[in-house]
């Protein structure tokens, strides 16, 4: 399993190394939207604003579809399935390879976003650090879960609208506690409970991926 | 006497309620080379996916390489080799990543890449990104894929499909090798005799059956 996870992570990353799809495309995309994110707020708001936190999620779940989509569509390509399919990968091998992918592919994203909080947002840059170990492990546990929903969706009619519909319930609570624990860590609060409930659902998405996956690429 | 590398009795494959196969039966021998033909959607690729273990059958006996398919298709997998028509890879991976992917996978040296490339007429354009092939050289990477795999039943979706004459040769000359070193050979084309230069054992389908085989 670590074996076939390891070849299909190094894969993934090196097909985004290579395509350039989150740097030209998705993290502008999501730069933009938190300029206007900013933009909306206004110069008086956005400097005091305890919206930050959720704006910044907000952000992140847009990124994170974009990136869910673009991670099941080089499976997708024809007769690049059936190809794959031939190799025998295992499954729980091939869930873990793609959600470390998408998660390091987030962890990017986030790093840029944090930084476009604190410049645009007018976040603490201090408070704004606090908060990143709850940040990562949210975005690790949104990889895990939008990697199973995006192998249910690949095959459909239309993945790319219904992925949303069907991951945004699971992703909710992940965003409350992710927007929780930010908050937490810029205005003070219960910084640690929220981040334990993401580490949670975390450890749950992969004993559910692991069991799951094979079933859900069939 | 050997035992059949393909032997299917009234096999049914049902997707979403319809049905792709409805009722194949057909024995295939080992180191044997067959085309299957028929109208579009008379199920010949169909045929081809249900052989690969990519789709489950869904009533009747199936057995490839000795393999019973409803039982362990991942060992069947893990066996064929698959050749889609439109590339079968991942395109924004080199030649030479593509193929590691694929060795690295299912155990196979990483050596066996070079000499799959110079058989095929690919080792200029190991680097070179697979987006970035032509249709004939995306076709040929598909025959190295399955050298390299060193696939025992080789399946490949209308291979022929925009080959010039001077591919069709190529393949043709590559395919006898393939059956020469023991391996089965089941391909799909429109039009089986102008398709190949070989003497290809020929199956005709329609309404996802067999309906003549010669």
């Amino acid at each position: 399993m670590i074996r076939t996870a390891w070849l299909v992570a190094r894969k993934d990353l090196r097909i985004e190394v290579r395509s350039r799809v989150l740097l030209w495309q998705v993290l502008p995309f999501g730069a933009l939207a938190l300029l206007l994110c900013g933009l909306a707020l206004g110069p008086a708001d956005a400097g005091h604003s305890r919206a930050a936190p959720g704006l910044f999620y907000l952000v992140t779940l847009f990124v994170t579809l974009l990136m869910i989509i673009r991670s099941q569509a080089v499976e997708q390509t024809a007769g690049t399935a059936e190809s794959v399919a031939t190799l025998g990968l295992d499954a729980a091998g091939v869930f873990i390879g793609k959600s470390v992918a998408l998660t390091i592919e987030l962890w990017v994203s986030s790093l840029l976003l944090l930084g476009g909080t604190v410049v645009v947002l007018h976040t603490s840059l201090i408070g704004t650090i606090h908060a990143l170990p709850s940040v990562l492990v949210t975005l690790g546990a949104m990889a895990c879960a939008g990697t199973l929903y995006g192998a249910l969706t690949a095959g459909g009619e239309g993945p790319a609208t219904l992925l949303p519909i069907l991951a945004l319930p699971a992703f909710a609570p992940l965003l409350v506690a992710g927007e929780r624990s930010f908050s937490a860590a810029l205005h003070g609060g219960a910084l640690w409970e929220w981040w334990v409930i993401d580490l949670v659902a975390l450890t749950g998405y992969v004993a559910i991926g692991v069991l799951l996956y094979g079933v859900l690429e069939e | 006497m050997s035992l059949p590398a393909v032997r299917l009795t009234d096999a049914v494959a049902v997707q979403q309620q319809f049905p792709l196969l409805s009722g194949v039966t057909l024995s295939l021998a080992p180191g044997s080379l067959t085309v299957v033909t028929g109208a579009n959607g008379s199920g010949k690729t169909s045929l081809l996916r249900l052989l690969a273990g990519v789709l489950a059958p869904t009533s009747g006996e199936a057995t490839v390489l000795g393999v019973d398919l409803s039982r362990h298709r991942t060992e069947v997998r893990r066996r064929v080799g698959w050749l889609g028509h439109d590339g079968s890879f991942y395109q924004d991976l080199s030649v030479r990543e593509n193929l590691a992917f694929a060795a690295t996978a299912l155990d196979r040296p990483l050596s066996a890449i070079a000499p799959a490339l110079e058989r095929v007429g690919l080792a200029h354009r190991s680097e070179v990104r697979t987006k970035d092939l032509s249709a004939g050289q995306r076709r040929r990477l598909g025959l190295a894929w399955l050298l390299v795999r060193r696939a025992e039943l080789w399946l490949l979706d209308e291979p022929y499909a925009s080959l010039d004459d001077q591919g069709r040769a190529f393949f043709d000359d590559l395919l006898r090798d393939v059956q020469r070193g023991g391996a089965t050979v089941v391909m799909s084309a429109h039009d089986a005799l102008r398709s190949t230069a070989l003497e290809p054992d020929i199956i005709v389908m329609a309404g996802g059956r067999v309906v003549e085989a010669s």
